[in-house]
């Protein structure tokens, strides 16, 4: 910076030699020196002012904003053992009343940490003897060993054993806060819920992760923390779960089944109200995989979801229906039934024969194989193919369990002539009952595809028409008539107006062949035949009734009786009231 | 003046330092409730779904049906079927609760009953 001297040389001599006082010059100078001054500081002054007051503003704008978020933000609500990053909580699981069917129960799980340890042989035998299953010896020596700090006892402790394990006044035993999956109602419905079990686990909780059924299906959202209090409601009714069990189980008994299941579906929504599959389980300690065997003998197998069975002549149904939808024949068209009828090196025969000609109507209510195997040549292999695949029988079924997605229903590659025929009397492709059920909910219910779900569904919406308004009326006649005056006689309770057709298929032998003595006997029907709104679907595996001087094992003497009983314990609870006048719809079969 | 001014700037930020104190304290004391209404929510909750299971638990299907087995001899409950269903004319009436006149007391006689009970038709002109 360049100073401007304040006495100039030669201004001061210029003075002089004018005789003014050179002071002047220099107070002037200084004058101006000092104004220059004063206007940096001001300036710098303003400046400094300036950048405090942005400084101020930015901080009050901050706090104001933060604020203005912090009323802004919903409340939220501490959350216990957030600590290790596991989300331990599960949202429950209700029945389509909201009637618990799982929930969370908070334990303890018992560990110890072997530097606190006072007297870890001590602590062992104390130990082993609240805990009979603990081998004290290989608990000592797991608790002495000096290279381990840290040891899980016991995943989960009821209350008294938590005071117990107090007791021994150990400080190296530690508890860790568990939730743990409950199922309150045991077995009930066992095979829908499947199990749980602990995935990650830290010192303050644990991870419970589905293991099969809806909880491992829908594990995704059952263990979002945004909805974990929200329960999952489904479509089952406890009370008809538990009839249906109570009245398939002892049936089972009684008809010395293997294994036997039932499905009950509303018949225009596919919400599953009950399904029951036997031999079941608790899945509060749900049984291993077996390991060997036969898998479909061990009880977590799902009978009603996983098993894929030739079900025989519940699916001439599906024939029937077909041909009349197709305009090929009438109710009352006579068919040629005359038997046996041979197709190559293969022939079909009737169970009992009824004449050499027949009315649809007769074939399907009296089930004649051969008759149903003509209906078959007529519609073609390619047309009954993709009839069946838009019921949903040729697929995987939709059913929200993780079994479901496995099991793939079977038939053969090549549709051929002889296969056609086979299959429209139920042999060569098989199904599970629970796409039995939906396939017949859609014949019923007007003709229109349903989705079996597990899940409640308030407010269904119609699926596509596979079949015309006309052709179920039809089809719902004739099955009202099976009941009232053909093979499933045993069905019928007075005013419910049940309906359906009876199936007895042979067993096919692992080694070649079908069994001659064993056989899968199913009821497939609904009622209230004039306006269906229930499905049901119950099928046995080698039943046998010895009541008779004979064995019975057809579907007529075993599947049909179970039903029956099924359907007068389950219509009150499902509010189907009995009606007085029923009207007799299988009527309309004969004046055509 | 500029001191009273200088005086009363300082009294204000003293005022102020006091009051900012004063919520600090308060919102302290808020967190500490608020964490500890917290605690008994969630104490309060996991007694609830404890009891809930266990409303879950004790009325299971298996349970009741041994319940009512149990006490057969005396409830003789049996499964809702639909032959239960009746009409509500099936329902007979309730047996007619006995008449009682105000007055009217054992012994005294139909003539006098006559007189004293007024109260039962609309207007005692027209009586009998």
């Amino acid at each position: 910076m360049i100073r401007v001297p304040l006495r100039p040389l030669a201004r001061v001599l210029e003075a002089r030699a004018d005789g003014r006082d050179p002071a002047v010059i220099e107070r002037e100078n200084l004058r101006l020196r000092h104004e220059q001054m004063q206007d940096r500081s001001r300036r710098r002054a303003e400046r400094r002012l300036l950048f405090m007051a942005t400084l101020f503003l930015a901080g009050f704008a901050l706090i104001g904003a933060r604020m203005a978020v912090l009323a802004a933000s919903p409340p939220e609500e501490a959350t216990p053992w957030r600590g290790e990053d596991i989300a331990a909580d599960r949202a429950d699981i209700t029945d389509r009343a909201g009637r618990i069917l799982a929930t969370n129960l908070r334990t303890n799980a018992l560990y110890a940490e072997t530097r606190h340890l006072v007297d870890g042989t001590r602590a062992a035998h104390e130990l082993a003897r609240i805990f009979p299953e603990l081998d004290a010896q290989a608990l000592a020596r797991r608790l002495n060993d000096p290279a381990r700090r840290f040891l899980w006892i016991r995943p989960q402790l009821s209350p008294e054993q938590v005071q117990a394990v107090h007791d021994i006044g150990e400080p190296g035993l530690l508890f860790g806060p568990r939730e743990m999956r409950l199922y309150p109602n045991g077995r009930l419905a066992a095979h829908v819920l499947g199990g749980a079990g602990f995935g990650t686990q830290g010192v303050t909780a644990a991870e419970i992760i589905g293991t099969a059924g809806i909880e491992h299906r829908m594990d995704a959202q059952l263990r979002d923390p945004a909805r974990a209090d929200q329960p999952l409601m489904l479509s089952i009714d406890l009370s008809v779960q538990a009839a249906v069990e109570e009245v398939l189980a002892g049936g089972m008994e009684m008809l010395t089944a293997r294994a036997a299941a039932a499905v009950v579906m509303d018949a225009h929504s596919g919400e599953i109200i009950a399904m029951a599959s036997l031999p079941d389980f608790d899945p509060n300690s749900r049984p291993a995989p077996p390991t060997e065997g036969n898998p479909t003998d061990s009880p977590i197998f799902n009978h009603a979801v996983q098993g894929a069975y030739e079900l025989g002549s519940v699916m001439k149904a599906f024939t029937v229906a077909q041909a009349l939808e197709l305009g090929l024949v009438g109710p009352q068209s006579m068919v040629d039934t005359r038997g046996p009828l041979r197709v190559g090196r293969f022939s079909i025969t009737d169970f009992r024969s009824r004449g050499a000609r027949q009315s649809v109507a007769d074939v399907f209510i009296y089930s004649s194989n051969i008759g149903t195997a003509r209906l078959a040549q007529m519609i073609g292999g390619e047309r009954q193919r993709t009839f069946l695949g838009s019921f949903g029988l040729l697929a995987p079924s939709p059913v929200e369990l993780a079994e479901a997605a496995r099991v793939r229903p079977q038939f053969p590659e090549r549709w051929g002539e002889l296969s056609s025929m086979t299959i429209s009397y139920g042999h060569g492709l098989s199904t599970s009952p629970v796409m039995l059920a939906a396939a017949y909910a859609a014949l019923v219910n007007g003709g229109t595809r349903v989705e079996p779900t597990l899940l409640r569904r308030p407010d269904p919406v119609p699926g596509e028409r596979l079949i015309s308004e006309q052709t179920s009326a039809t089809m719902r006649a004739m099955m009202r008539a099976v009941v009232s005056g053909g093979t499933a006689s045993l069905v019928e309770v007075a005013g419910v107006l049940p309906g359906g057709k009876t199936g007895t298929a042979d067993k096919p032998n692992p080694r070649g062949g079908y069994y001659t003595n064993r056989v899968i006997a199913t009821f497939a029907g609904a009622f209230p035949m004039n306006d269906p709104r229930y499905v049901i679907v119950v099928m046995l595996d080698e039943p046998e009734d010895t009541t008779g001087p004979e064995p019975r094992r057809t579907a007529g003497w075993t599947a049909a009786p179970v039903t029956g009983e099924i359907i007068r314990r389950i219509a009150p609870l499902l509010g189907v009231r009995p009606q007085e006048d029923a009207p007799e719809i299988e009527a309309v079969l004969r004046t055509r | 003046m500029r001191s009273l001014l200088y005086l009363m700037t300082a009294l204000g930020v003293m005022a102020l330092a006091v009051w900012a104190y004063h919520e600090n304290h308060r919102t302290q004391q808020a967190r500490a409730d608020m964490r500890a209404v917290e605690r008994e929510i969630e104490a309060l909750r996991a007694a609830l779904s404890m009891q809930r299971a266990e409303w879950a638990y004790l009325n299971r299907p298996d349970r009741l049906r041994q319940l009512v087995d149990m006490n057969f001899t005396r409830l003789r409950l049996m499964p809702m079927t639909v032959e239960q269903y009746g009409h509500i004319g099936e329902i007979v009436y309730p047996p007619m609760p006995p008449v009682h006149t105000p007055g009217a007391y054992l012994g005294t006689s139909v003539e006098t009953l006559g007189t004293i009970d007024h109260t039962i038709g609309t207007d005692p002109a027209e009586a009998p």
